[in-house]
């Protein structure tokens, strides 16, 4: 790739790093926005950008993982199981400041069960992962509708301030979801587990050639990710004032554009947990941005959407003769 | 291996039509009125979108893609339906306001009242859907994410076209899904004719050979002297055509449009597919199967209300028939290893 005669300068490995762009985006976006208020509000548009793009980062490391694993890898079940945790933890805790860690292990057990039953029904069904993931979302939102019955019980106070609270403008669980973005890019990079991942979606022949035990590394991609969507639930639930049935929806869709505009390869193979974060910031902003200069649902769904088929577009390089 | 009467190969291409014989003899054994022509008619109706939204499905994954964005695709038709295709550009809610806001006459000229409008816009549908297959073969790109992209622009039109519920379905796609025929009760004659038309379209003729050929190996299509680049855009184009009449005849069903009308259908076609014996690689599919498949999942619904189990389980009894019947084919295939 890069040309062995000269080390290039660290500008320009910079600029090669995929997930840079994503940022760029977003801070023009950001400026955009704020040229419109004269600007006014920019800090408060800061601070509702890492806030709302906090949840979503949390699903996407977990799809992330999944996506690295390969073409055909994609969880679709994350939605259902924000639902599940957020329903489940909620009710249980019941607005208990006391019951707080009880719901939090709750959540992330109703993750690890999910994750669990995925893997299941990809190794014993043997059907590609889009297919079990789907027919297990379907269970799992049901189960939530059922357990949830659609009453909203509000979440304990002392989760709410939390999940709610800033130092100097900046949200608390934002600091903390960088720094476990942080950690989780150094598990993709440094561990053994890492690179296991990284390997099997390269070339899952030559992983398990290699010694690589693509089993564990697969259940544990499928268990990450559904455990990072069922912390998602909780903290969601508490942030919002309780669960609510549709509150897993929109992460679907975002989970997988925040792995694509972040500069990860959709095949496998070739990931990166930064361009999370940017992409998050991205899609965040340019909804303000859209809302700032008055266009309606109707006209941001359709940037939206332009913009995710632009960027794989544009990542994209033209077929050639294989 | 073929002596036997129930080799695993004839089990497995059974299985689909076994699957719904099965949940159709359990709904008759809870509630026998329900074996009438009413019954049928009731049970059925939303079958009709839903099997020709999974045969949209079906095309796509015969060329190994996936199609993220049918139900919201399925959502917007059903808004053009109910509104530029029965009163072209004057039964737009925006310009409705405009009108009431004295901005536009009442009376509008014979260009913006004229259905031709919502007709073109049906076709311009048909044509993006076309131009997506070219690109997703042009770039080499991911389908799953091509088509997310896809699902938020289809849902954008929507919205715009109709931000809040409502507008009416044209009369002559009214009166065509409340038709009652003699003996045979509409929804069984339509999907019969889909699942028909579908098999003939695809299994039957020399270039429906090389289109699922394309998916099965699409090197081999390629030396072949086929350009893999039309059947891309002809299975997407056919993929557009069946979305458009499932939201035809969805509005037609509901008689008024809505945004979020078919958002489960995304899911719901992925299922019928693979419930009706497709593969999701390799170009193996079956139309007769998708439609068998979106019948037995919409069927789940009415096995449910017969058992008194609350709605609300709806969902699941579908994803539970999906494991049920991709664990039977799992052991069929693990039956005929062992042979």
């Amino acid at each position: 790739m890069s040309d062995a005669a000269s080390p290039p300068s660290p500008l320009r490995r910079l600029m090669a790093r995929p997930w840079l762009w994503a940022y760029v985006a977003a801070f023009a976006v950001f400026i955009v926005t704020i040229l419109f208020t004269g600007g006014r509000s920019g800090g408060e548009v800061a601070t509702a950008a890492f806030t709302f793009a906090t949840f979503s980062v949390i699903v996407g490391i977990g799809q992330m993982f999944v996506v690295t694993l390969g073409p055909g890898n994609v969880d679709l079940s994350i939605p259902a199981t924000i639902t599940l945790a957020g329903a489940v933890a909620t009710k249980i805790m019941d607005t208990q400041d006391g019951m707080i860690l009880v719901g939090l292990l709750v959540a992330l057990a109703c993750g690890a069960a999910v994750g669990i039953f995925n893997y299941g029904l990809i190794i014993l069904l043997r059907i590609p992962p889009i297919i079990a993931t789907l027919s297990s979302s379907f269970l799992v939102q049901s189960t939530a509708i059922a357990y949830g019955r659609g009453i909203r019980i509000k979440p304990p106070p002392a989760l709410a301030d939390f999940t709610t609270s800033q130092v100097f403008g900046m949200p608390v669980l934002a600091i903390c979801v960088i720094l476990l973005a942080a950690v989780m890019e150094v598990v993709l990079r440094r561990t053994l587990y890492g690179r296991w991942v990284t390997a099997i979606g390269q070339n899952i022949r030559a992983a398990r050639l290699a010694g690589v035990p693509v089993g564990r590394t697969r259940f544990a991609a499928y268990m990450m990710s559904a455990v990072f969507a069922g912390l998602c639930g909780y903290l969601l639930s508490g942030f919002s004032g309780g669960s609510s049935l549709s509150m897993g929806e929109e992460y679907l869709l975002t989970s997988i554009a925040l792995v694509v505009i972040g500069g990860s390869s959709v095949a496998g193979g070739n990931s990166n947990v930064p361009g999370l974060w940017g992409a998050a910031l991205f899609l965040f902003l340019v909804v303000t941005m859209l809302n700032t200069y008055g266009f309606g649902a109707g006209l941001r769904y359709l940037a939206t959407g332009a913009i995710i088929i632009a960027v794989i577009v544009a990542a994209s390089r033209r077929r050639t003769a294989r | 291996m073929t002596g036997s009467a129930l080799s695993p190969r004839l089990l497995r291409s059974l299985l689909p039509a076994l699957s719904l014989a099965a949940l159709l003899i359990a709904i008759f054994w809870l509630q026998p009125r329900a074996m009438s022509y009413v019954g049928f008619n009731l049970m059925l109706n939303l079958a009709i979108p839903i099997a020709l939204a999974t045969i949209a499905q079906m095309c796509v994954i015969t060329v190994n893609d996936l199609d993220l964005s049918i139900g919201t695709y399925v959502g917007f038709v059903a808004c053009v339906g109910a509104t530029l295709l029965s009163g072209g550009v004057g039964a737009l809610p925006l310009v409705k306001d405009l009108q009431a806001s004295g901005t536009l006459p009442t009376d509008l000229p014979w260009l913006l009242t004229t259905p031709l409008a919502g007709i073109l816009v049906l076709a311009l549908g048909i044509v993006v859907y076309a131009l997506l297959g070219a690109l997703i073969y042009w770039r080499d790109l991911p389908s799953i994410v091509v088509t997310l992209g896809m699902s938020f622009v289809w849902l954008g039109l929507s919205v715009v076209i109709l931000p809040v519920p409502g507008g009416a379905a044209p009369g002559w796609i009214r009166s065509l899904m409340t038709l009652k025929p003699p003996f045979i009760p509409f929804p069984i004659i339509a999907a019969a004719v889909i699942a028909i038309f579908a098999h003939i379209l695809i299994m039957r003729t020399s270039y429906g050979a090389v289109l699922r050929g394309a998916g099965g190996n699409p090197r081999a299509i390629e030396r072949a002297g086929w350009s893999l680049l039309k059947v891309k855009v002809a299975m997407f184009a056919l993929a557009g055509f069946f979305g458009m009449l499932a939201g035809l005849s969805l509005v037609g069903l509901t008689t008024s449009g809505d945004a979020n009308i078919a958002l489960r259908y995304t899911l719901l076609s992925i299922a019928g597919v693979i419930l009706g014996g497709g593969e999701f690689v390799g170009g193996r599919i079956s139309p007769v199967g998708a439609v068998i498949g979106a019948a037995t999942l919409t069927l789940a619904g009415s096995f449910l209300s017969f058992l008194r189990i609350p709605p609300d389980w709806q969902i699941g009894a579908q994803g539970a028939i999906l494991i049920i019947v991709l664990a039977l084919r799992a052991l069929i295939d693990h039956a005929e290893k062992r042979r």
